[in-house]
């Protein structure tokens, strides 16, 4: 369960689900880069912060000494897998995977995310976002976090999947149950059970009357010579349920929080459109949703810390996106930034399989929303919350235009 | 200018096919490669630079 109290120290006593880490983790990393760039905690059975961009990236190709077989610090209490209520058998997929099971499993994944297949969806995307717009544009007021940046990559998922976007909210309830909220161990078996018990009947059907999406087309794979596991089919469609979601919403999130309260930026970006790109690099790299983790696989010494086989390893990205040896003017949003080398997708290996698409989405929902909302401010005392942990993004964004 | 991508180290962020889509490609796997061979058009030498310093891998190097 939830492991409460003060931190005593964020260097020798972190925790990523703190109230303090969630509100402002950037002041944290700052001053953890400066005095003790590698933290570590007892809590969550022991767990090591890396924060400069060069260990993040450096423990990221290292995938003999850090596995990723764990890749959560924020399920301390993991049933083992099949076993106890709500835990329905998954196989592993190429996320918590280390080669040679993620070198074939990603391979399954990565032509539905590839740069065609996702400009192919570019336009139900646009016309998703435009969709949303009508239906709050003439309030003069919406909350942009859940009237709008939570909406879109789940329909668009839903549509990869083949499955239909009128459960979207019930997608969306369950993946914040698993990530969110995931110290709530009853929401997090609730939401668990609710995305495999649906897409186990999913499969079942698309096994039966196969459609275009990824779920028909894993279950027409092969690997040598014989049908994928169902259990791996579950754990893969899960997966991309899962990754897709929360992440690239928290990111549509934050980037429109960032244009509500520095209007220099939204004017510019309005009046030079072709900024877009490189103010998306930028979006992405200051806003990094994502941090993953590893699990020390042998004991060793790592930059002088004496790391555990057991050992989780958090490999920071966002704090490694804001490492001033690495980037100029670090902690500004520089909307063009020529020289921009960030890792918000990650670095090695497992680069997010997904990132053309959260490249496409938040795109399109940043254009689509400032060719008819140029202006928008903050709503009065408005109250934004933000989820934090391994993915951070607002929750809750009311925005006055 | 010639420029190389070293396949063992691209892991497909596609950041240089998103900045020039006329010198570079990317497969189905994301695979990145380019796609002039022979010296880099005048025109696009600057984005090629930009290329090589955007990407997260390391992946794109300048050859003599």
């Amino acid at each position: 369960m939830a492991e409460r109290g003060p931190v005593a120290s964020w260097a020798t006593d972190f925790d990523v689900m703190d109230p303090a880490y969630i509100e402002d983790p950037f002041s944290i990393w700052d001053d953890l880069r400066e005095t003790c760039p590698i933290a570590h905690t007892e809590r969550r059975r022991g767990a090591w912060l890396l924060t400069t961009y060069d260990d993040v990236t450096a423990v990221a190709h290292d995938t003999t000494t850090f596995s990723s077989t764990q890749i959560m610090v924020i399920r301390p209490d993991e049933a083992p897998q099949g076993a106890g209520p709500g835990f329905l058998p998954y196989g592993i997929p190429p996320i918590s995977a280390d080669p040679p099971l993620h070198t074939w499993t990603r391979r399954l994944l990565l032509p539905w995310f590839s740069h065609r297949r996702v400009a192919s969806l570019e336009p139900m995307t646009r016309a998703l976002c435009n969709r949303l717009i009508d239906g709050f544009i003439d309030q003069g007021r919406v909350d942009a976090a859940e009237g709008y940046a939570q909406q879109i990559p789940v329909r668009v998922i839903a549509t990869t999947l083949g499955v239909p976007d009128s459960l979207a909210d019930t997608f969306t309830g369950w993946v914040r149950d698993v990530l969110e909220f995931a110290d709530d161990q009853l929401k997090r078996i609730e939401g668990r059970r609710g995305i495999l018990g649906y897409l186990t009947e999913e499969i079942a059907r698309r096994r039966q009357d196969p459609k275009d999406d990824l779920i028909s087309s894993l279950l027409a794979e092969e690997h040598d010579g014989a049908p994928l596991d169902d259990r791996l089919i579950l754990g893969i469609c899960a997966l991309v349920l899962v990754a897709g979601i929360d992440t690239t919403w928290s990111a549509i999130g934050s980037t429109l929080w960032h244009l509500a309260t520095h209007p220099d930026d939204t004017a510019r970006l309005v009046a030079e459109p072709t900024l877009l790109p490189s103010a998306i690099e930028e979006f992405l790299r200051a806003y990094s949703p994502v941090t993953m983790a590893r699990v020390v696989t042998t004991d060793t010494t790592y930059a002088g810390c004496p790391m555990a086989a057991g050992d989780k390893v958090l490999m920071n990205f966002p704090a490694a996106n804001r490492d001033p040896k690495v980037f100029d003017r670090a902690n500004e949003v520089v909307l063009d930034r020529a020289h921009n080398r960030h890792v918000a997708f990650g670095s090695g290996i497992h680069r997010c399989a997904g990132s053309n698409l959260a490249r496409m989405e938040l795109t399109v929902a940043v254009e689509a929303w400032l060719a008819r909302i140029p202006q928008f401010r903050l709503e009065h005392g408005a109250d934004v919350t933000w989820a934090g942990g391994q993915v951070r993004g607002p929750r809750s964004l009311p925005v006055v235009f | 200018m010639k420029i190389v991508i070293d396949p063992a180290k691209c892991q497909g962020h596609a950041r240089c096919y998103a900045l020039s889509p006329e010198l570079f490609d990317v497969d189905d796997y994301g695979q990145a490669s380019v796609r002039i061979e022979g010296e880099v058009p005048e025109a696009l030498v600057e984005v090629a630079r930009l290329a090589i310093a955007n990407c997260p891998e390391f992946a794109i190097a300048e050859v003599d």
